[in-house]
């Protein structure tokens, strides 16, 4: 592909913020899914970080192409949030929150503490394999497709349980496999953009997936709203580019972040995008 | 060696049952999962830190540094919960505001003050080990061992010997039967706020002590394991977090002392994995199962 210089240019020197850009679409996505079901996971960090060490590893230890290891990345993740998110589709949705928290801290210990994951200085000489209109053109083709089940009956579905879980049971809603689904979902999306990130970025280290990031890509969503998923994506973006255009903002990202989540369930419960999808008749 | 094991690991447990005290007590009567609980234990330490470094002995810093956490525990709650509590969210609206808050004071502290880790003027606690038989301690971790008999037995006395303590359980019960017997249900979770804001703060002043190690993150790092001695216990059981702290600090020393120290920082999250799996309501809880 030829771009013109000025283009070109134009992307290396910002090709950092273009990558953060959509793989945070990405994770905001992720977050998405399990919200608009009604449902809390704050393992979508958690979930990042195992997609991207389990491509990391493959990739350099056992050579794989980009084409084989980007699949493979889901599976790790899909199978801690089977393990963690199990047991708690039949409680209160704290406890998802709290075990989706919880996994995040772990998992931060393991990659410190064992020798093959590079211990304290992470994973470096990634592949840089991933080029950004990979990135951009899984995030569009994210979008389109929670676009359409989110216009279907299973987005139907989801926002009914949003609103009431028992009411939507008492509809025949099947909870706990939607529950399940979303999870599942989310938690394929997150490893994808692991995958993406790491292998786009060439470093990854133990501190990238733990409480801070995870908060942050709640407050995509939240800024967003979820009545769409363009709103987490454009969540995800106001907050990755607003530090990166004002200066003075880099030192108090992480209290820009945690101050959007509070005043967006306070006082804007439907985010920034206000605005509903509309379903197609059932 | 074995008793020396189990003595560290009943008083690493202690720290935990100590920490999750108040967590337990603020979810068991306003039925609020309240992440800012971590801000208090850190803010007690600090607020020990500078009263120590101004002089003041610890026989003072340390309800000092309690009492001023409560308060700003009362100040940040009335500002977040209030407006909710209202609008009778749902349990999730208050774990996120409460989430996006820490993370906002938690940050903004490492602004102000620096991520670096920082140390108790020496001196403020006799360092020497103390040997009781066989087996070796020192004179903070047998403060924190009392201090966590002190404040338990001051608990429970507080809930179950006084009028103020039948109030609390009242609004534990039912918040609006309570509120329809003409109680001031608004103030009644105020002081519940100042309780579990003076135990975080008193628990990040002994922990501080214990551990050496005072940094803007500290009440971030001791959360999951707050979470599992929480959730293990039963949400909202103040027994079942003491015994269920005292058996996760137990249980680490000895995965520490006879398996791997490495495999330490796994046991509380395989422990909450394997309560939830088999006993969601934790050893002492009511059936956590909803139906929906």
């Amino acid at each position: 592909m030829t771009l013109p210089p000025f283009l070109a240019d134009l992307i290396w020197t910002y090709q950092n913020v273009i990558v953060a850009l959509g793989v945070n679409g990405l994770l905001a996505l992720a977050m998405y899914v399990v919200l608009a079901a009604g449902q809390l996971s704050l393992g979508q960090a958690a979930f990042m970080g195992l997609g991207a060490y389990s491509s990391a590893l493959l990739s350099l230890r056992l050579q794989l192409p980009f084409t084989a290891v980007l699949p493979l990345s889901v599976v790790a993740p899909v199978g801690f949030a089977l393990l963690v998110g199990g047991p708690t589709l039949r409680l209160s949705g704290v406890y998802l929150a709290i075990a989706t928290i919880g996994l995040g801290e772990v998992l931060r210990a393991v990659y410190l503490n064992v020798d093959v994951l590079g211990g304290a200085l992470g994973l470096s000489g990634i592949p840089e394999a991933a080029p950004i209109w990979l990135i951009y053109l899984i995030l569009a083709v994210a979008l389109l497709l929670l676009w359409r089940v989110g216009r279907s009956h299973i987005g139907r579905a989801m926002e009914a349980m949003r609103v009431d879980a028992a009411a939507a049971a008492a509809m025949g809603v099947d909870v706990r496999r939607y529950r399940l689904g979303v999870l599942l979902a989310s938690a394929a999306l997150a490893g994808l953009a692991g995958a993406l990130s790491a292998h786009a970025t060439d470093f990854i280290g133990p501190n990238d997936y733990g409480f801070e990031p995870a908060v942050t890509i709640l407050s995509f969503a939240l800024l967003g709203g979820i009545g769409s998923p363009f709103g987490p994506v454009l969540g995800a973006w106001v907050l990755t580019l607003l530090p990166e255009l004002l200066r003075g903002f880099a030192d108090v990202r992480l209290v820009l972040n945690g101050v959007v989540i509070v005043l967006a369930v306070l006082f804007l419960p439907r985010g920034l995008l206000a605005w509903r999808m509309r379903r197609i008749a059932a | 060696m074995l008793p020396q094991q189990l003595a560290n690991g009943l008083l690493l447990g202690a720290t935990y049952a100590l920490f999750a005290l108040g967590f337990t007590l603020m979810f068991g009567v306003l039925r609020v999962i309240n992440l800012t609980y971590g801000f208090y234990f850190t803010l007690g330490a600090f607020l020990a830190l500078w009263l120590t470094r101004a002089g003041v002995g610890l026989v003072l810093a340390l309800p000092a540094a309690a009492v001023g956490s409560g308060l700003v525990a009362v100040g940040i709650d009335a500002l977040l919960l209030t407006r909710l509590r209202r609008a009778r969210a749902d349990e999730l609206s208050y774990l996120m505001v409460t989430l996006g808050a820490v993370l906002a004071l938690y940050a903004g502290m490492a602004a102000l003050l620096g991520p670096d880790i920082r140390r108790l003027p020496p001196g403020t606690i006799d360092e020497a080990a103390i040997l009781l038989g066989p087996i070796r301690v020192t004179a903070a971790q047998l403060l924190i061992l009392g201090a966590c008999a002190v404040l338990v037995a001051a608990l429970a006395a507080l809930l179950r010997a006084t009028r103020l303590g039948l109030g609390i359980r009242a609004l534990a019960e039912n918040p609006d039967a309570a509120a329809l017997m003409g109680m001031a249900t608004g103030r009644m979770a105020a002081l519940v706020s100042f309780l579990s804001g003076a135990l975080a703060g008193a628990a990040g002043v002994l922990i501080g002590l214990n551990f050496n190690a005072i940094h803007p993150y500290m009440g971030e790092s001791m959360m999951l394991r707050g979470f599992v001695v929480v959730i293990a216990g039963g949400l909202g059981s103040v027994a079942g977090a003491i015994i269920a702290g005292l058996l996760l600090g137990i249980i680490e020393v000895l995965t520490a002392g006879y398996l791997s120290s490495g495999l330490k920082e796994a046991v509380a999250f395989a422990i909450l994995v394997l309560v939830l799996w088999t006993r969601p309501q934790g050893l002492f809880g009511r059936s956590a199962a909803v139906r929906a």
